[in-house]
């Protein structure tokens, strides 16, 4: 009895120890596997961001130039009784146009004159406006004053055109890279960080261009959004993970549910645009009409996460608290809900993401306006920034093109402040 | 209310005498039963004292279903007041399922059917009008898993008496939870980490805090099963120290797996096998001159 105990033990340890290699290899080859998917991935991200971070990162600096702004009264043709209302509305286009003109005297021809006048944006005038409004003493005098270069001016200052390609090939003239380049010489360009990219709206003029009607758009959309779809929808995966019966009729509507998460979004922005533009009349292009629409898309998506990580939620819990006395809400709201929160948040800010990227029901309710403006409200006409992005991509001028990723970077910056938000929020209820 | 429950507790103070069952012929019984058929309910029936004269809690006739199959059959057991009833038998004999249909937490398991009838203080609990919410809170209950809540120490054992709001100033809870962790032979391995996460604690410490949880909403009844199961034999004794002192005031049935516990602790036992109610009687009783086959062979450890 005791002897075939141990044989049979022996070939216990045999039969083990063959296929020990083989269960070994096994493990690594998968675990080779399992690195180079995550590596591939990984190396996808990385040439994205390369990519992005490469394209966008000048549009964060701006090229401006030193002029000797002339003030003179009658080129601004502001006369002696001037009012302040006069005076915000002089010419001050003119203004640069002589100084120019004084400081490159050999430029004769219209043609000459207007490619000179290029070097300048059309923005420069506003803030030169905006400094005699604050200072009228200054009309009269000559001062040195840095203008915001053009766009085309800025990207050669820049270094992103080449001076040897073919004029016919580039948008800067010969004759401007000239200017340009005497200019740097006596120093009198400068490379300085992006400020308006972030304190104006949209414009036509890339160098003017910035992102701030978008972001504020983009915010009131999804407060709207989050202040609709994530107390409905977790209220709604409450009461169907807990209280609802189960029957034909909740059966029916959790299918729904799950049919609805797999919706184009487009349908639901022509949803929208029937339902709340034409029908209910509330305004188009705004933030408030985006929201709701893209609440109903995201709508799903917090039922279907929030209603998984509540059916996680050990029973042990429900025992824990019905046992002290705990009525079903009670049990529900004190125990259940802290427990799954954390997976509810992921769901709900997965979804805001979804939101936060969502184009195309937008351009069916008009958030694809050109909007300079920046929203003070949820009814007033409104872009996003994926719209924004979309616009700029769209637009011809090279200036957009680093515009378009750098306002992708702004756009992901969002994703990763959501993101360590729902980890922040994660953490703190696991500390509790 | 408050009052009615002070009432429950001081009233029975004549110490009930158990009252022998007509059916005290044990190898009549022997011969009847077949514990291999036991979907045939009708052919057996509990020897011993089922009965007593002031009971706390019976029940009559329960029948309890998962789904398709019965875990317990016809059992009619009575809980006298103030008396320590222990519950032993093999391993899924359906001593759990019984526990818990007595406060009626078996009512949270979809597919669980209780059929019959449980009295609490002469109220059927299962009839339609009663609130699970008030009669979990006179029974309270100690799981066989300890299932502490992931909140703090403190907030563990407040928990109970905060939902039904026995403490009005921050002061009285805190008496209420010092007082609980005490009696549970807690407080001092805790008193300094009140503020920790109770599933930090070890498995005993966390069946503990259960014990103090469930205490801290003075129960009229305690149901315990298998509270010591995760307990070293220190702490062992003292919560069998503790039922001893909980059962001048409460009404106590635990589940155990320990004979020797069962022996000390309680006043009466009762033998389960397959969902059957086997014998009941006073412990020393069960223990000394056991009258059925099936509860001999369990506590000589020949079964089980
Ligand atoms: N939630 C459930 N669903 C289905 N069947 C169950 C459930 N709980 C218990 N049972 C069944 O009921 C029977 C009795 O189980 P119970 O847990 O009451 O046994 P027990 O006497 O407490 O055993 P143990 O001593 O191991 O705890 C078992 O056969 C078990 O399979
Ligand atoms: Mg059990």
């Amino acid at each position: 009895m005791n002897n075939m105990n141990k044989e049979s033990n022996y070939k216990t340890t045999a039969a083990i120890q063959a296929s020990l290699k083989k269960r070994h290899a096994a493990e690594r080859r998968f675990q080779w596997y399992g690195r180079s998917a995550v590596l591939t991935g990984f190396i996808f991200l990385c040439i994205l961001m390369v990519d992005i971070v490469g394209k966008g990162s000048p549009a964060f600096t701006q090229h401006f130039i030193k002029v000797d702004v002339i003030f003179d009264r009658e080129t601004l043709g502001i006369h002696a009784s001037a009012t302040p209302a006069d005076i915000a509305q002089a010419d001050y286009s003119a203004a640069i146009k002589s100084s120019l003109r004084t400081m490159f005297p050999d430029v004769s021809t219209r043609v000459g004159k207007k490619s000179l006048y290029r070097l300048i944006s059309v923005g420069a005038q506003y803030s030169l406006r905006d400094m005699v409004v604050e200072n009228p003493a200054l009309i009269g005098t000559t001062r040195e004053i840095w203008l915001l270069a053009h766009s085309e001016a800025g990207s050669y200052l820049k270094n992103q055109v080449s001076k040897d390609s073919p004029e016919s090939e580039r948008k800067i003239k010969d004759i401007q890279i000239k200017w340009l380049e005497t200019l740097r010489e006596e120093g009198r360009t400068e490379s300085r960080f992006n400020r308006s990219f972030f304190t104006s709206g949209d414009s036509r003029e890339p160098e003017m261009a910035g992102i701030k009607a978008a972001l504020y758009g983009s915010f009131y959309t999804l407060l709207v959004t989050f202040l609709l779809a994530f107390p409905i929808g977790v209220m709604a995966a409450v009461y169907l993970e807990e209280f609802a019966p189960r029957n034909r009729l909740t059966d029916l509507i959790e299918i729904n549910i799950n049919n609805l998460a797999a919706v184009p979004s487009i349908v639901f922005g022509l949803l929208g645009l029937a339902v709340f533009i034409n029908f209910f009349e509330l305004p188009r292009s705004a933030p408030l009409v985006g929201g709701i629409v893209l609440a109903l898309i995201t709508l799903p998506t917090i039922i279907i996460t929030s209603r998984a990580a509540i059916g996680a939620v050990s029973p042990s819990i429900y025992q824990a608290a019905m046992g002290v006395g705990a009525s079903k809400l009670q049990t529900v709201v004190h125990h259940v809900l802290p427990v799954a929160m954390p997976g509810i948040l992921t769901g709900s800010i997965i979804g805001m993401a979804q939101a936060l990227g969502e184009t195309a029901p937008l351009l069916m309710i008009g958030m694809v306006a050109f909007i300079m403006d920046v929203p003070s409200g949820v009814t007033d006409p409104a872009t996003v920034l994926p719209v924004q992005i979309f616009l700029w991509a769209d637009s011809p001028e090279r200036g957009f093109t680093e515009k378009t990723s750098a306002a992708i970077m702004v756009l992901m910056g969002f994703l990763i402040i959501m993101n360590a938000l729902a980890v922040f929020l994660r953490k703190r209820f696991e500390l509790k | 209310m408050q009052g009615l429950k002070k009432m429950n507790i001081f009233a029975a103070e004549a110490k009930q005498k158990s009252v022998p069952n007509e059916e005290t012929n044990p190898s009549h019984v022997d011969a009847r039963l077949d514990i291999r058929h036991h979907g045939d309910v009708t052919d057996y029936q509990t020897i011993g004292s089922p009965f007593v004269d002031d009971a706390k809690m019976s029940a009559r006739n329960v029948d309890v279903f998962y789904a398709e199959k019965q875990a317990i059959i016809d059992v009619s057991l009575d809980i006298g007041r103030n008396e320590v009833l222990a519950m032993i038998g093999p391993s899924g004999c359906g001593k759990s399922t019984f526990l818990r249909s007595l406060n009626r937490m078996n009512d949270i398991i979809p597919i669980c059917k209780v059929s019959g009838q449980i009295t609490l203080d002469n109220v059927n609990i299962y009839e339609n009008d009663q609130d699970t919410v008030l009669l979990r809170a006179r029974v309270g209950m100690v799981f066989q898993k300890p299932n502490p809540f992931p909140k703090s120490i403190y907030e563990n054992v407040a928990y109970g008496p905060r939902i039904h709001g026995l403490a009005h100033t921050k002061a009285e809870m805190d008496e209420i939870v010092e007082h609980s962790l005490i009696r549970a032979g807690l407080f001092d391995e805790v008193k300094d980490q009140l503020d920790k996460p109770g599933t930090g604690l070890s498995g005993g410490q966390q069946q503990r805090l259960c014990i103090a949880r469930a205490i801290a909403v003075s129960p009229e009844v305690i149901l315990m099963d298998e509270p010591c199961s995760a307990l070293d034999p220190i702490a062992s004794a003292k919560i069998e120290e503790l039922i001893d002192e909980l059962k001048e005031k409460f009404t106590i049935a635990m589940v155990t797996h320990s004979m020797q516990q069962a022996a000390r602790v309680s006043q009466r036992t009762a033998y389960f096998h397959l969902g059957k109610l086997i014998e009941v009687g006073d412990t020393k009783d069960i223990f000394t001159i056991p009258r059925h086959q099936l509860t001999e062979n369990y506590i000589t450890g020949r079964f089980g």
